[in-house]
């Protein structure tokens, strides 16, 4: 051995070298982040759906935990009730806000109006728990331009029966509710058929320019007030009453528990409505919260987060999100590769495998992974998805690479004696390191882009901003996330170029 | 027996037709054998069997008295220099880690792969200020002698050029073939050459063997083979390219 090492003046062994040190380390890291994860203390997770008032009062349970000496973290913005209700029983998370009507219609799937011992009860049997009503009821209205209202003569829900013509956008989860769109409809007799599903912070702003002139509301919006618009009385009294509370794993610690049961019976509708307002109003979540502390018990405020420290959490996310599924797809990728570019049946069905990972649309494949056990809410879940969806560029490009060596250097190659472990590591994995690196670099590109989805399901990262700005309807939001995206595939992309230079052999780049 | 290399019965088909039909041959030690025929004969398909880059249907093919088989081949290998027509250089290796390959592979000493170097160097007329250079930043002349001195590292028995000067102009081939002709001789070199040029088979061949259709025609000397063809193949053959070079 020693002997070689000291003929490796030459290109090959270091070469050799270069390519079993990037292995190596490919090797060890997943065990280094395992243990470092066993390690850390893990904080209470909560959760909140994807609406303002769902995070102002998931920053609140924060900030209270972290003030009675409780490490909790905030993943703003997961989606929808049955994604957090599954993370809630699957552990993924700890906490999350819910309203009354929404668990007995959608989780408890009953159309009785049920009392909140009853609900209780109910949830105590999966092992969540649920505090005291907050202090105020935050049901679902139908809005309209104020003025529209009036000219039209709209007052109540039942009244746009006489106006068929009017267009109606809706959130989608309203379009799908059992206390939804469809029955309201039935219930009422409505005639519009003109339905858009929209989301919902967009929908203000579409029914501030005319594109709508109904659409769903929480009564507790702050927009209702600023857009000066008006809620149609429910006169049939259709929506059951939505009173907040927070849910809970009953195994989470007494501590945090107590802290949640001190929340209730603290907020009515009124001081809602103005954090929502102070929400929208500063484009901050923790401020909006850090108002709830001030008036509640006059200490201290924090600012929250300055923006650099929020970028830097971002980035960090984001590049664990895209390194670390990138290291699982090249891992994969290029073995894979390998056995692909010798083609036949097997070949065909790796290619065919990893092709149609690629068209599987990105938001979908996060969606599909959600229900399965293994995954779930969770970082994990981004990382898995964002790894098939890599996994293509590199499959390909490896087995391109590969199956364009030439005829006659493969034959010189075997000619020599060279046993195929040998062949591949001194030969052909060096010959086709171009091809093989430029499918790593487009794989990293996509996965930096796609990364900022993960935040649809609470893993962080750039999108986070994204959302959250998409959900004020707040552009400098969504640039403060989308901005760094671009930039980071650029740093990326450079960094690419010049590991070409290191890793392809200079033979080939003349 | 003098013969390094024996091929007793080898056949081969491909999916539509055989390129091979029975076939017996023998490499003696010591001279140059050069298999010659026009395009699609079988000579190169022979060539191939022997380093085993295509594998017989059937027959039985010895080198130096064990017969040679999927499980020994590797071995074999290394006691078999091998040569094609636009040299089969590695480009993302050096001129000097190309030679040097095998011989690092096999862990052998510095000082023995540097001495074997030098030698190679002053046999095949390379000057060694050029062995750094990558393949592409050689001339196809160059990149021969580097292929030559590749496929002599480790001291072959037997020596196998395909077509080894068919890529080179006219000028460089002249010289290339001088040079070879001398190497063979001072090392009295096992070797078993391909072309399709006549005038080259009748330059380095002590024994040239006749192919057409997968079949050997005729094996001899030239003057054999000019004087006493063994049909009017082999005489339309030699005219066809004696005519050639009248003009």
């Amino acid at each position: 051995m020693k002997r070689i090492r000291k003929a490796g003046k030459e290109e090959i062994q270091p070469l050799f070298r270069r390519f079993r040190i990037v292995f190596h380390f490919c090797a060890v890291l997943p065990f280094l982040i395992f243990t470092c994860s066993l390690f850390c203390a893990q904080p209470v997770l909560i959760g909140s759906k994807k609406f303002t008032e769902s995070y102002v009062l998931g920053e609140i349970a924060k900030r209270t935990l972290n003030e009675a000496g409780i490490p909790a973290e905030h993943r703003q913005g997961m989606g929808g009730t049955i994604i957090l209700w599954e993370a809630l029983r699957g552990g993924q998370i700890d906490i999350y806000l819910e309203y009354t009507g929404t668990i007995a219609q959608e989780i408890l799937k009953t159309e009785r109006q049920l009392s909140v011992q009853e609900i209780r009860d109910a949830l105590t049997k999966t092992g969540v728990g649920m505090t005291e009503p907050l202090g105020f009821n935050n049901t679902y209205a139908l809005v309209m331009r104020r003025n529209e209202a009036q000219r039209l003569g709209i007052r109540t829900i039942g009244d746009l029966r006489k106006h068929p013509e009017l267009k109606i956008g809706l959130t989608h989860e309203f379009l799908d509710r059992r206390d939804g769109w469809r029955p309201l409809r039935q219930r009422y007799s409505l005639p519009q058929l003109n339905i858009i599903g929209i989301d919902h912070a967009l929908g203000y702003a579409a029914l501030a320019n005319g594109s709508i002139d109904v659409k769903d509301a929480y009564s507790t919006d702050a927009k209702i007030a600023e857009n000066d618009l008006v809620s149609l009385v429910d006169d049939f009294d259709f929506f059951p009453k939505y009173d907040a509370v927070f849910l809970f794993r009953t195994s989470l610690r007494d501590d945090a528990i107590a802290g949640l049961h001190g929340l209730a019976g603290t907020l009515d509708e009124a001081r809602m409505i103005r954090l929502n307002a102070e929400a929208e109003r500063t484009k901050n979540y923790t401020t909006a919260a850090n108002l709830y502390f001030q008036n509640a018990v006059g200490s201290t405020v924090t600012t929250g987060e300055s923006f650099w420290q929020k970028l830097a959490r971002w980035t960090l996310r984001h590049l664990e999100l895209a390194g670390f599924s990138l290291l699982l797809s090249v891992m994969t990728g290029i073995p894979l590769g390998i056995v692909a570019s010798r083609g036949g049946a097997t070949g065909n069905m790796i290619l065919g495998f990893a092709g149609v990972m690629q068209t599987v649309p990105s938001l979908a494949l996060l969606a599909l992974l959600v229900p399965l056990p293994f995954f779930g809410i969770s970082v994990r879940t981004a990382i898995t998805a964002l790894f098939l969806y890599g996994l293509l560029p590199i499959v390909r490009n490896t087995a391109s690479g590969l199956q364009d060596i030439p005829r006659s250097l493969r034959e010189s190659a075997i000619a020599l004696g060279l046993a195929p472990a040998a062949r591949l590591w001194r030969i052909y994995l060096p010959m086709a390191s171009r091809s093989i690196l430029s499918g790593i670099k487009t794989s990293a590109v996509i996965n930096i882009g796609t990364a900022t989805l993960a935040a649809l399901i609470g893993a962080g990262g750039y999108g986070e901003p994204i959302l959250s700005g998409l959900n004020l309807n707040d552009h400098v939001t969504i640039l403060e996330g989308a901005i760094p995206a671009a930039l980071l595939a650029l740093v990326v992309q450079w960094s690419f170029d010049l590991l070409d230079r290191i890793l392809i052999p200079k033979g080939l780049r003349l | 027996m003098n013969a390094l290399v024996q091929l007793v019965a080898v056949t081969k088909r491909y999916a539509d037709a055989p390129a091979l039909h029975p076939t017996n041959l023998s490499i003696e030690r010591g001279k140059t054998t050069v298999l010659i025929g026009p395009s699609g004969c079988g000579k190169s398909t022979l060539l191939r069997i022997i380093i085993r880059l295509i594998a017989p249907d059937s027959g039985t093919i010895d080198f130096d008295g064990s017969q040679i088989t999927a499980a020994n081949i590797d071995i074999l290998r290394h006691r078999i220099g091998y040569v094609i027509q636009e040299g089969g250089l590695f480009p993302h290796l050096t001129a000097r880690a190309n030679i040097l390959l095998m011989a690092r592979h096999l862990e052998k000493s510095d000082e023995e792969m540097r001495t074997r170097l030098s030698e190679l160097c002053e046999l095949t007329r390379f000057p060694e200020n050029l062995l750094a250079r990558y393949p592409l930043e050689l001339s196809g002349g160059q990149r021969q002698r580097v292929s030559l001195m590749r496929a002599l590292m480790l001291s072959p028995e037997l020596l196998l050029l395909d077509e080894p000067l068919g890529a080179l102009d006219p000028l460089v081939r002249a010289s290339l073939q001088k040079d070879l002709k001398e190497i063979f001789a001072r090392l009295r070199q096992t070797t078993l050459l391909v072309t399709h040029d006549l005038a080259e088979a009748a330059y380095f061949g002590d024994e040239i063997v006749l192919m057409n259709e997968g079949r050997v025609v005729q094996q001899g000397s030239i003057i054999d083979l000019r004087e006493r063809p063994a049909n009017p193949f082999v005489s339309e053959f030699i005219n066809a390219q004696r005519s050639l070079a009248v003009l």
